[in-house]
């Protein structure tokens, strides 16, 4: 699994942080989300893809072997 | 653009919003709304001012409208869903009013607030609600039993710990909760609105000035200290962040209590298993979606589930039948606390997404499990029926929540 973060469109939500901890972090300052880990093992992957699912600003971005990029 | 209608086209008869909710059903969305997702998800609504526009209740319809940048939530591009309103469209939203915003304005303001709610500076306050909320609980215990649980517990409780956040004297709350409550309730007029609001915006002016002058450690003083936000939008933005987060949880607290004392066994698990309390809290967040309801409105042509929304047109967005919805929710009118409710768009979805929800659930799985735990046997004072629900209210809830329990 692959992830990538849009800082320009994360509003600061924190659905990441709250989902993924040992994946997401937001930035003390500006709020936004930090990437803690591009390509997290096996067991956080459920964790992953729920955060990337609520993102209420799409701005997490997956690739996972064999399939296309989502959301 | 050419539709050719499809055989199976739902009927195109416009619906008004339902808004009754059945006699004894104090947590279920108003009569109507599950049938219609079922058969229309997207509808067409007539709107009490006469304008043609939507009405999305099935939870992929109502999640794509708030995602989506090219539905506005400027107030004045907004028709408004609900009978008895003003005539006319709303006027624009008043200065620091985010949620009447649209990028790239919105982003600025979002951006400058993101770093004040992070998930972790709000966990950082959990110690300072336990205290709130112990406080609250040693009082009501020395009152003994018998109290309105809103105005002992849920009222005070959010109101403590929002002053303490921005950095406004609780004393005053006397001169902005009334303010509060008018632009929340359905029943003011756009006068009492308006006076609501510069009522609020005064009494923030005045603490903004003493801030500029001599900026504290709170919110308001960090705004006063690094922004470039001029004095009338710190202001604002103040003012409506104190708004934002009374009534709101204020009614989770009280509703939510309501909730699991009338449902056989709910509150009890939480007693078992206090480590129950984040996922509880978000369940509670689904089932009873307090903020019901929402508006948007097209800036150009939008094709959604087979259909074509024209620029203009306004979409209600019903959160509260998007979150009953048996296709994103199984069996979704139980109030099941084991369940994961994630996903549920009781703080909205999109750029508007609350921006206190970290800060909510702080206070919500702090102080639900530890009321419960205080008062093993609370229960309802009077029968339910006789509860006063919020029935003309953009938050709903109750007015009152009278309870007791057994003395030790
Ligand atoms: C359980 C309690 C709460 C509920 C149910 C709730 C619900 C919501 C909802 C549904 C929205 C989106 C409105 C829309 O898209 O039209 C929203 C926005 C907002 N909420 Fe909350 N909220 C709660 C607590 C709070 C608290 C404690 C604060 C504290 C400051 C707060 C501040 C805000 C702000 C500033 C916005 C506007 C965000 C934006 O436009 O970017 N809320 N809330
Ligand atoms: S959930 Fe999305 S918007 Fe929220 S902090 Fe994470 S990346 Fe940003």
């Amino acid at each position: 699994m692959d992830i990538r973060v849009d800082r320009t469109r994360c509003l600061g939500a924190g659905m990441c942080a709250l989902t993924a901890p040992q994946v997401f972090d937001q930035d003390e300052d500006d709020g936004l989300v930090l990437l803690l880990d591009a390509h997290p093992p096996q067991d956080r992957h459920t964790a992953v893809r729920t955060a990337a699912g609520i993102c209420p600003a799409s701005a997490i971005t997956l690739t996972e072997p064999g399939s296309p990029p989502h959301p | 653009m050419h539709h050719e209608p499809s055989p199976h086209a739902p009927a195109d008869e416009p619906v008004t919003l339902p808004t009754q909710r059945a006699a004894g059903c104090p947590f279920d969305p108003p009569a109507g709304l599950a049938e219609l997702r079922e058969e229309r998800p997207l509808a067409r609504m007539r709107y009490p001012d006469g304008h043609l526009g939507w009405l999305a209740t099935g939870y992929s319809a109502v999640r794509s409208v708030l995602a989506d940048p090219r539905f506005s939530s400027r107030y004045e591009l907004l028709h408004l869903p609900f009978p008895g309103g003003p005539e006319g469209p709303p006027p624009p939203a008043v200065v620091g009013d985010m949620t009447g915003m649209d990028a790239p304005e919105h982003t600025r303001l979002r951006r400058l607030l993101a770093g004040k709610f992070t998930v972790r500076r709000m966990r950082r306050l959990t110690e300072r609600v336990e205290e709130i909320t112990a406080e609250h609980l040693d009082a009501m215990e020395r009152r003994g039993p018998g109290v309105d649980l809103v105005e002992a517990f849920a009222r005070p409780l959010p109101a403590l710990v929002i002053c303490e956040l921005l950095g406004v004297p609780y004393a005053d709350r006397e001169r902005f909760q009334g303010h509060a409550h008018a632009l929340m309730s359905r029943e003011s007029t756009p006068e009492e609105v308006m006076a609501a609001y510069a009522g609020l915006q005064e009494y923030m002016a005045e603490l903004v000035a003493a801030q500029r002058a001599a900026p504290s450690d709170d919110l308001l003083g960090d705004l006063a200290r690094d922004s470039d936000l001029s004095d009338d939008e710190l202001a604002g933005l103040g003012g409506f962040l104190l708004a934002a987060g009374l009534d709101t949880t204020a009614n989770m607290l009280a509703h939510g209590t309501f909730a699991l004392l009338t449902t056989p066994g709910r509150a009890d698990a939480l007693r078992a298993d206090p480590e129950l309390a984040p996922r509880a809290v978000e369940e509670l967040m689904r089932y009873l979606t307090i903020a019901h309801t929402t508006v948007r409105s097209a800036l150009e042509d939008v094709e959604l589930e087979g259909r074509t929304i024209r620029a203009g047109d306004s979409v209600t967005l019903s959160l509260e039948a998007a979150n009953r919805d048996p296709g994103r929710f199984p069996d979704p009118d139980v109030l099941d606390p084991h369940r994961t409710a994630t996903g549920h768009l009781g703080f909205g979805h999109g750029i508007h997404q609350c921006l206190g929800q970290q800060l909510a659930r702080v206070e919500l799985t702090v102080a639900l499990p530890a009321l419960l735990g205080r008062f093993p046997t609370l229960r309802l004072a009077v029968p339910a029926e006789d509860i006063p629900l919020r029935t003309h209210m953009n938050i709903y809830g109750v007015h009152r929540l009278p309870v007791t329990w057994d003395e030790v």
